[in-house]
């Protein structure tokens, strides 16, 4: 099995960084994974997204064209992605910043106010690791087992500090019900 | 750890720009000079944090040509080294790989390509492939060039990519794209076997016991001149002979072969697993030395096979050596996208499938 994730977001929330969690829990589950960045004149406030892959074959392609799942963090990237989306796949939108409802039917859809939990939480910076939470619930891509040995790979010893609320904030999101 | 990769250390996640400098690291290359150009900036970034840890030389050149005539100084000692930059800036290094060449010196250059002509843009290209396996600059000669279709193989190459540059004393190129240079996927890395090579040539110093060596691309005389050229291909011929390196895919029913590099071979592999889910006989040659191309595999598959698609991220050079290889036995049709798009899965699928309609052009 082969899924194809799209986490689109601003720059600067964290976009590259979940993704590169979900990239290292896969392979520490002994999944084939690819990890591939937009890479244009981005900055903070501009758009970002990754792609990851994540299958039992070795990946081919590592671009995402037609996302299994797409991880909304703001409303340019649900425009620009919400039609890619393969038939019967996951939209997961943060809707603290995206007002609009998703317009899609076939489509399983999940609204989570990430931003908002983030902030209500003092955790303002980990809305992506919120909504990530979600995406592991609702998408058997990988599993909620054994979190801090993949967090311990992305984030550096000196923030050391981040690994509890990296799982406090992935344990916010699996647990939100909406 | 067990893996895909067999026994080996433990995996982690690199982008590719990082595993080239790891490994570059592994096979012993402690001089790397460079300035930055978007998609490969991560192997200068990479570099400039572990080269002074380890003893080693990091140096952001004033410019591209700075970069590859401090290459081609240290090289001259005999010792490891290396420059990388992406496709304008290896116009500027143009001068410096001829040089290289001219002075027999190994060196190895990585090239992670963006869309072209002039400065382009910083998407994914392949459209340096004749830059790389032609006319890197004047005068006559050849580059080994190794273009890797994974993480992995950015790494392996580039430890493959020393060897082979010490070993018939030349440039060997890492031909890249900006995907393969911004993905990150499962490496392993080891630091290879450690092999040693004749450097009787390198200029090193003679403490007044040997006479000294000279390293030098100027000859006046027309007929020495002559005689380092045939001397050098003759080499050529060598490398022809024993260093070519290809991945056949699903070739032995193949009707329609794809020639591609690359991460235009890894959006194929997909359009193939498609295709051959619909009863389409298609399979793949996927050349990891461009230069010396691997011109039998082709040439045999051109028994067996109707027609070739070349896919590329140009306006379509690999595909006149597929022809070459071919001899044009067989129609060899072009599936591209240019100027840093990539071809998708679907589109490739959909060149199959007209291939296999009977389309010839």
């Amino acid at each position: 099995m082969t899924t194809q994730i799209l986490i689109a977001g601003f720059g600067g929330q964290g976009v590259l960084f979940s993704g590169k969690f979900l990239a290292y829990k896969a392979m520490m589950e002994e999944r084939e994974v690819s990890w591939l960045p937009s890479y244009g004149p981005e900055m903070r406030g501009g758009t970002a997204n990754c792609s990851v892959i994540v299958s039992d074959a070795p990946v081919g392609s590592p671009i995402v064209t037609k996302p299994d799942v797409l991880i909304a963090m703001n409303l340019p990237s649900l425009d620009k992605y919400e039609n890619a989306v393969a038939p019967g796949g996951i939209i997961i939108v943060d809707s603290t910043l995206i007002a609009r409802k998703v317009e899609r039917t076939d489509v399983a859809v999940y609204y989570i106010p990430a931003t908002q939990m983030a902030s209500d939480e003092g955790i303002t910076t980990l809305a992506n690791m919120i909504i990530l939470g979600k995406l592991i619930r609702v998408c058997d891509a990988v599993s909620n087992d054994n979190l801090e040995a993949a967090l311990k790979k992305v984030v550096s010893a000196r923030r050391a500090d981040m690994l509890d609320l990296n799982k406090k904030a992935i344990e916010l999101g699996f647990n939100y019900a909406d | 750890m067990s893996g895909p990769y067999g026994t080996m250390a433990e995996k982690v996640l690199m982008k590719g720009n990082e595993a080239i400098a790891e490994a570059a690291i592994l096979a012993g290359c402690r001089h790397y000079f460079g300035y930055p150009i978007t998609p490969q900036t991560e192997v200068a970034a990479y570099m400039a944090k572990r080269m002074p840890k380890i003893g080693g030389t990091f140096l952001q050149a004033e410019s591209e040509i700075a970069a590859i005539n401090m290459v081609m100084g240290v090289a001259s000692t005999g010792r490891r080294t290396m420059t990388s930059s992406s496709s304008p800036g290896i116009s500027l290094k143009a001068e410096g790989l001829s040089y290289l060449a001219g002075c027999d010196l190994p060196a190895l250059v990585v090239n992670v390509e963006r869309g072209g002509p002039g400065l382009g843009g910083i998407q994914p290209s392949q459209s340096d492939y004749f830059q790389a396996t032609r006319g890197a600059a004047h005068g006559d000669f050849r580059m080994i060039v190794l273009a890797p279709a994974s993480v992995q193989e950015m790494a392996d190459l580039t430890m493959h990519g020393f060897d082979l540059a010490d070993k018939y004393r030349m440039t060997s190129m890492i031909l890249a794209d900006g995907t393969m240079g911004q993905m990150m996927e499962p490496v392993s890395l080891e630091a290879p076997e450690v092999k040693t090579y004749d450097k009787s040539w390198a200029v090193t110093g003679t403490d007044c016991k040997r006479p000294h060596n000279i390293v030098n691309s100027l000859y006046l005389v027309p007929e020495d001149l002559e005689r380092t050229n045939f001397e050098r291909y003759e080499r050529y011929r060598t490398i022809e002979e024993n260093e070519v390196m290809y991945e056949e895919f699903m070739m032995e029913d193949a009707e329609i072969c794809i020639a591609a590099f690359g991460v235009a071979a890894r959006v194929s592999k997909n359009a193939i697993m498609a295709a051959r889910a619909e009863g389409i006989k298609v399979g793949m040659i996927r050349p990891i030395t461009l230069w010396p191309f691997p011109k039998a595999a082709f040439k045999k598959a051109a028994e067996h096979v109707n027609t070739f698609v070349s896919v590329e991220l140009s306006m379509g050079q690999m595909i006149e050596d597929v022809r070459l290889a071919t001899e044009c036995a067989r129609p060899v049709v072009l599936c591209n996208r240019a100027g840093g798009m990539i071809p998708s899965p679907e589109e490739v699928l959909q060149r199959i499938k007209e291939v296999n309609g009977g389309m010839t052009k």
